[in-house]
């Protein structure tokens, strides 16, 4: 398996697990279909730009730094999104982007097979 | 009736056992190492201009046996034989390279740390398999037969008494205690490349710090095991053993027990299970502090 493959793969599994903590929020129990599609498609987004970036570097605090970023970034996005009832919720969604991005470009660098040099 | 000091008949001794090599293009500087089978010189070959080492042993056969089989082992960790002769007096030499470095029990001495130490056994090993790979078994591996060189490369030397796997039994030879039970006495007659593994297994008990990790100690354990059956079957098995040790990996000599698992799988994925664990402690904290988040 390719290195963005590992990428998308990761932020996939990863992304429906932590949309799937959104279940112990009663709020927003009834938009869970809703929060682990957005979550999936964030992780993979993140997981295929960790691994582009892998493919090309090969340092795990690139890959750290890199994830955690697009992270924080794609988290972002998703945060500005509002409510139904108008309200967001930055901290409940960008804190645990930011560590699952690291996580992704963590496994990124560790795991997949490099391309070979030319 | 005078007699003579012990010095001056030491002396008398050693021109009158002095090789004579003015027929050669070799000029002896110096005497660096003496054992039972020979003397070895620093000397200049004037053909070639630069030092070699020259080994001089009264058994001429020997000698061109170690030549003959010196020549069929073109290794980095295995000094090269130049040229072999025999003297006017009848004693065979050869001329090889000259190291420029330390035994392996002086090198010791300065306490190296142990995968730099490991790192030298395996190079010892894969110079060890080379030879066996031709054929070739070296009968007196020793920490005083393998020389470190000033950048850390390594040599195997002193292939006196080597022989190859299909060659006559020959006597014992060996160094006690790297000699492998099977090379003495009658069991001389089984020696095969597993008594070199048995020496390599003394070898690694001599660079292991006290006390050893168990894996390492049982690596050492199982290459000079009585029994050669029970012994690694090449050396590289056996490098490759150290190899993941210093990788911190699980050795086919030790069996882990589930503490030591648990804390090799742990050293090894710090960085997944530090992330794991800040992801964990960031929802916990999240869901404990929803209320007041609000």
């Amino acid at each position: 398996m390719n290195k963005p493959m590992v990428g998308v793969v990761a932020g996939a599994v990863l992304g429906i697990v932590d949309g799937a903590t959104a279940w112990f929020t009663p709020a927003v129990r009834s938009q869970i279909m809703t929060i682990l599609m957005g979550s999936c498609v964030k992780g993979m987004v993140v997981g295929i730009i960790c691994g582009l970036i892998a493919r090309k570097v090969h340092s795990t605090a690139v890959g750290l730094l890199a994830g955690s970023i697009f992270g924080l970034l794609f988290a972002y996005l998703v945060a500005l999104m509002p409510q139904p009832d108008g309200s967001h919720y930055y901290l409940q969604i960008m804190l645990p982007g930011f560590v699952l991005g690291a996580l992704i470009g963590f496994l990124t660098q560790r795991m997949g097979a490099a391309p070979r040099a030319a | 009736m005078s007699y003579l000091p012990d010095r001056a008949l030491d002396h008398l001794r050693d021109v009158a056992e002095a090789p004579d090599f003015s027929a050669t293009r070799y000029r002896v500087e110096e005497e660096i190492g003496r054992g039972g089978m020979g003397t070895v010189y620093r000397a200049w070959d004037t053909q070639l201009e630069r030092r070699v080492a020259l080994k001089v042993l009264n058994a001429a056969d020997r000698v061109n046996q170690e030549a003959i089989l010196l020549a069929q082992l073109e290794h980095p960790g295995i000094a090269p034989i130049y040229d072999a002769g025999t003297l006017p007096d009848g004693r065979a030499y050869c001329a090889m390279r000259l190291i420029q470095g330390r035994r392996l029990d002086e090198f010791l001495r300065d306490e190296p740390a142990l995968p730099a130490r490991l790192r030298l056994f395996q190079k010892i090993c894969e110079a060890v398999a080379f030879a066996h790979n031709r054929g070739v078994i070296h009968c007196d591996l020793k920490p005083q037969n393998i020389m470190v060189g000033e950048f850390g490369e390594v040599f195997v030397v002193d292939w006196g008494v080597a022989r190859t796997e299909d060659s006559a039994p020959a006597l014992s030879a060996g160094t006690p205690p790297y000699m492998a039970p099977e090379q003495s006495g009658a069991g001389a007659q089984t020696v095969d490349t597993r008594a070199d593994i048995f020496a390599l297994g003394q070898i690694l008990r001599e660079l292991m710090p006290d006390p050893p990790p168990r894996p390492l100690a049982a690596i050492a354990r199982k290459a000079s095991a009585a029994d050669p059956r029970d012994r690694f079957s090449s050396a590289q098995q056996l490098a490759a053993d150290v190899g993941r040790f210093l990788d911190g990996l699980p050795v086919s000599s030790y069996r882990d027990t589930m503490p030591e698992r648990l804390a090799r799988f742990c050293r090894q994925n710090q960085v997944l299970l530090l992330l794991l664990g800040a992801y964990l402690a960031v929802k916990l904290s999240l869901y404990f502090l929803a209320p007041a988040l609000k």
